[in-house]
């Protein structure tokens, strides 16, 4: 009996142990303890795992802050979400500028190898090959043969990109195009190394030791669905301007775990949600911080109602966005009153697009009601019974019932029907332009006011609501290619204009926002409103 | 026996093959596409990664390779994670799910035990009140609200377990808690139940006339014949637990099976849907196959023989 009972002691030891080795335990214990000795530590939060590190596959916020932070390319964005010249020492253009000539500083990948430019020639042309998620970036880029190659008229090595030695590159592009430096910063742009990918082969960019580093930082650990780790990269040609020797990014996808982390000093940065937010707003490391993203109302432009101009005005106004951002959402969210968001983009003289361009279609309740009743009498309607498209999410259900309420309040004889779908259905309805309104949010694609407002171009994919000015369309093509920058902003206010003021073609809801408690000691952690999300490289902790 | 076996077999198969066809053919209504940034591409763009990943074939024809694939035991690769194979995907995350659910079913076996026994030995007292009432509480508050009180009092406040995260041993104790009060809820209303019923038998009767000590009765023959319906029971609640739960993988930041199966199905990420259903059906119709084995071993009165086995 006792050997029996030894015997299985023994077996169930050993199958613990093997289950504890299926595990995948992150073993962090052991690494704080060196952590101490080493100096800056920054330990953050992300919401999900890397879902790819191939930078010419990436097609997330997460992967592209990975990206951004342990490679370099030609460009990258600064504290004012500009570019400045990172990998490239000098950058001459052509009188046309059209030809775009880069010298590129000497600098190492981490297997010892330099960083040529027949490494960006192979990482362009492998993403036009792969047609991978951002190729279209090519096309926005304007550079030549991208969208022949999209649409498969040419071929992938016809793209516009030529290593013409070691260190020279040169980039052709279709026309002049004022965004192409703006557009270089984003993750998709990199370089890779040609003989490391093809020797990986398909395990290229899936774990830590996968991919080459030529950044501030290097990736030292990467668990899957647990977290990752970087860690200062001594040969990076600006060493001394990074001063974190290590940062610890942890997975928690739920807000409270995040904020309870916080709370042991386990993180030092975590996003709160909306339900916390009253918990911790009088916090010390409490702030609020803009984003770049927008909620709005789109309207189906061929709606007997909705096409007309002053029902969307009434709408516009009829709808007090303050509530809704500071009673229902809480968030960090604020009001908008324009397509392009407060806060990012900033003109040649360094003021903001929001400020420049002011509020559109705000009102009292009784002008909302004056455009409303003068838009009923053009459209010979008593009263109006449409439905708005939502993703079923919990936020844009309070959002949907809150502009019910406020529609139907607002304006006499408005009768407003929720119709929520899953969120890929939201997005065939929009695309098949079978809706009255829809309840629809954008992301910018990189940093520059023209995101928001190409998207309303008669052919646009983003269009999804039959809009069409030409007026629009010709203002758009006139600023694609209009090198004078001042001209240039001077046509983006008044793209914004058309649109709102002349058209009410949307109804803007809100600027996304975000809560956050941070660490007083943490400084310097940039935050971007497109590509990646972060930049650890001028980050520091000051103790 | 041996006939029995291979017609069990038999059945199993054919059970995985219909829940495999049905899956595929569902998934298929589900809107939108599989891909990522699916707001961003352009119609052009959706053709060529359509052509791609067949998925401009007819569903029967789609239907068909994905058997023949299945077959040679490979489940593809996923569309949200590029490059990654379902199949390293699944084998990554069980670990963590089955650790804890292992856990928390042993965890919640004992205490169910001790709660159960001890209420059915001294019914209509204030212990078998006092368990009732913990076995009450712990079916009707839902795990994941014991779960946010753990991480907050035992981890914030006390400090004494890790709040989250997945760092060694001292991580897996919260969420095999949270996650191990339903088991000792079911546990032990069942076996006080079956104690009840089995502690009125002639052979209990038998038993005691024979002079045996009541200790003696109660270990050999009332736990002994009341644990036969827990068995029945704890196979399928060890698969459902084993496998991950969404809720408690997302509060303790456990990388686990059950968070993922839910998010491939939000974003339709086609082939880690299938190879997790086909995961999960494979090992409960397998655990429910042994249960019925181990069956015969907990209870002579079962046999598998043709027409003996009423």
């Amino acid at each position: 009996m006792r050997r029996k009972i030894k015997n299985s002691a023994l077996t169930l030891g050993m199958a613990t142990a093997l289950l504890l080795s299926g595990c995948n335990f992150s073993n962090s214990t052991e690494k704080d303890d060196e952590d101490k000795k080493v100096g800056q530590t920054l330990n953050v939060t992300e919401p999900a795992d890397i879902p790819t590190l191939d930078s010419t596959k990436a097609h997330d916020g997460i992967a592209f802050t990975v990206l951004n932070n342990i490679n370099e390319g030609l460009y990258r964005q600064d504290e004012n979400n500009l570019p400045i010249k990172a990998l490239a020492t000098e950058h001459e253009e052509s009188e046309d500028k059209v030809v775009h000539t880069f010298t590129l500083r000497d600098a190492k990948w981490s297997n010892g190898e330099p960083v040529t430019a027949q490494d960006f020639e192979y990482a362009w042309k492998r993403v036009m090959k792969d047609n991978s998620p951002y190729a279209f970036m090519f096309v926005t880029a304007g550079i030549k043969n991208a969208e022949a190659i999209l649409n498969a008229e040419k071929d992938a090595d016809e793209l516009g990109i030529k290593a013409i030695d070691e260190k020279t590159l040169e980039v052709t592009l279709e026309a002049a195009n004022p965004l192409f430096q703006t557009l270089l910063t984003f993750p998709t742009f990199l370089p890779q190394n040609q003989k490391f990918v093809e020797e990986k082969g398909d395990q290229y960019a899936l774990e830590a030791d996968g991919v080459l580093f030529n950044g501030p930082f290097k990736l030292v650990e990467w668990t899957h669905e647990q977290g990752w780790k970087y860690e200062k990269n001594e040969d990076y040609w600006d060493a001394k301007e990074v001063k974190l020797d290590n940062i610890n990014v942890y997975v928690v996808k739920d807000p409270s775990t995040g904020s309870n982390l916080y709370e042991t000093e386990k993180v030092d940065r975590v996003e709160l949600s909306s339900a916390l937010v009253d918990q911790y707003k009088d916090d010390a490391n409490f702030q609020t911080m803009q984003e770049s993203g927008l909620v709005f109302l789109r309207f189906n432009h061929n709606h007997p109602v909705l096409g007309n101009k002053e029902i969307r005005r009434a709408i516009n106004m009829a709808i007090d966005k303050k509530g809704l951002t500071d009673v229902i959402l809480k968030d960090g969210s604020s009001p908008l009153n324009g397509v392009v968001p407060a806060g990012f983009y900033n003109s040649p003289d360094n003021k903001d697009y929001r400020e420049l361009n002011g509020d559109f279609n705000t009102g009292t309740v009784e002008e909302a009601q004056e455009a409303w009743t003068k838009g009923l009498k053009e459209t010979g309607q008593k009263d109006v019974t449409v439905s708005i498209n939502i993703a079923d999410s919990d936020d844009h259900k309070k959002v949907a019932e809150y502009i019910q309420a406020q529609l139907e309040d607002n304006l006499p004889g408005m009768k407003l029907e929720i119709k929520a779908v899953p969120f890929a259905q939201r997005l065939e309805i929009e695309k098949a332009i079978e809706y009255d309104l829809s309840l629809s949010s954008w992301g910018p694609d990189y940093s520059d006011p023209m995101t928001y407002l190409d998207m309303w171009l008669k052919d646009g994919s983003a269009n999804r609501m039959d809009y069409y000015n030409p007026e629009l369309d010709k203002l758009v093509a006139q600023a694609r290619i209009e090198s004078d920058l001042a001209k240039r902003y001077e046509m983006l206010l008044a793209l914004e204009k058309i649109l709102l003021e002349e058209d009410a073609a949307i109804a803007p809801l809100y600027q996304e926002g975000e809560s956050i408690l941070i660490r007083e000691k943490i400084k310097g952690v940039l935050v971007h409103p497109t590509g990646a999300e972060f930049s650890y490289k001028w980050a520091s902790i000051e103790e | 026996m041996k006939r029995y076996l291979i017609k069990r077999i038999g059945y199993m198969l054919v059970t995985l093959f219909v829940i495999v066809s049905i899956t595929f053919f569902l998934m298929q209504l589900l809107p939108g596409t599989p891909f990522t940034n699916p707001e961003k591409l352009t119609e052009q763009q959706m053709t060529i990664l359509n052509a791609k990943y067949g998925l401009d074939q007819p569903v029967g024809i789609q239907y068909i390779r994905y058997l023949g694939n299945l077959v040679q035991g490979d489940l593809g690769y996923s569309f949200q994670h590029e490059g990654r194979t379902v199949s390293s995907m699944i084998s990554d995350r069980i670990g963590p799910s089955a650790f804890i659910g292992l856990q928390a079913l042993v965890f919640g076996a004992i205490i169910g035990l001790i709660l159960g026994i001890i209420s059915a030995l001294r019914h209509n007292s204030v212990f078998d009140y006092g368990s009732v009432a913990i076995a009450v509480i712990g079916m009707s508050i839902p795990s994941f609200v014991f779960a946010a009180l753990l991480q907050y009092y035992v981890g914030v406040k006390l400090e004494w377990l890790p709040v989250a995260l997945w760092e060694g041993y001292s991580s897996t104790i919260l969420p095999s808690f949270a996650l191990s009060v339903t088991v000792t809820a079911t546990v032990a209303r069942f076996i006080r139940s079956e104690m009840l019923e089995v502690l009125g038998q002639d052979y209990v009767i038998t038993a005691r006339a024979k002079g045996m000590t009541e200790n003696q009765v109660i270990v050999k023959h009332v736990i002994r014949n009341a644990l036969i319906p827990v068995v029945t029971m704890l196979g399928p609640l060890a698969v459902s637990i084993m496998t991950g739960t969404l809720v408690i993988e997302k509060i303790f930041s456990v990388p686990g099976l059950g968070e993922q199966f839910t998010l491939s199905i939000l974003v339709l990420d086609y082939s880690v849907i299938m190879g997790i259903t086909i995961f999960y059906s494979a090992l409960f119709i397998f655990v429910v196959f042994l249960v019925d084995i181990i069956y015969g071993f907990l209870d002579p009165r079962i046999t598998y023989n043709e027409g003996e086995s009423a």
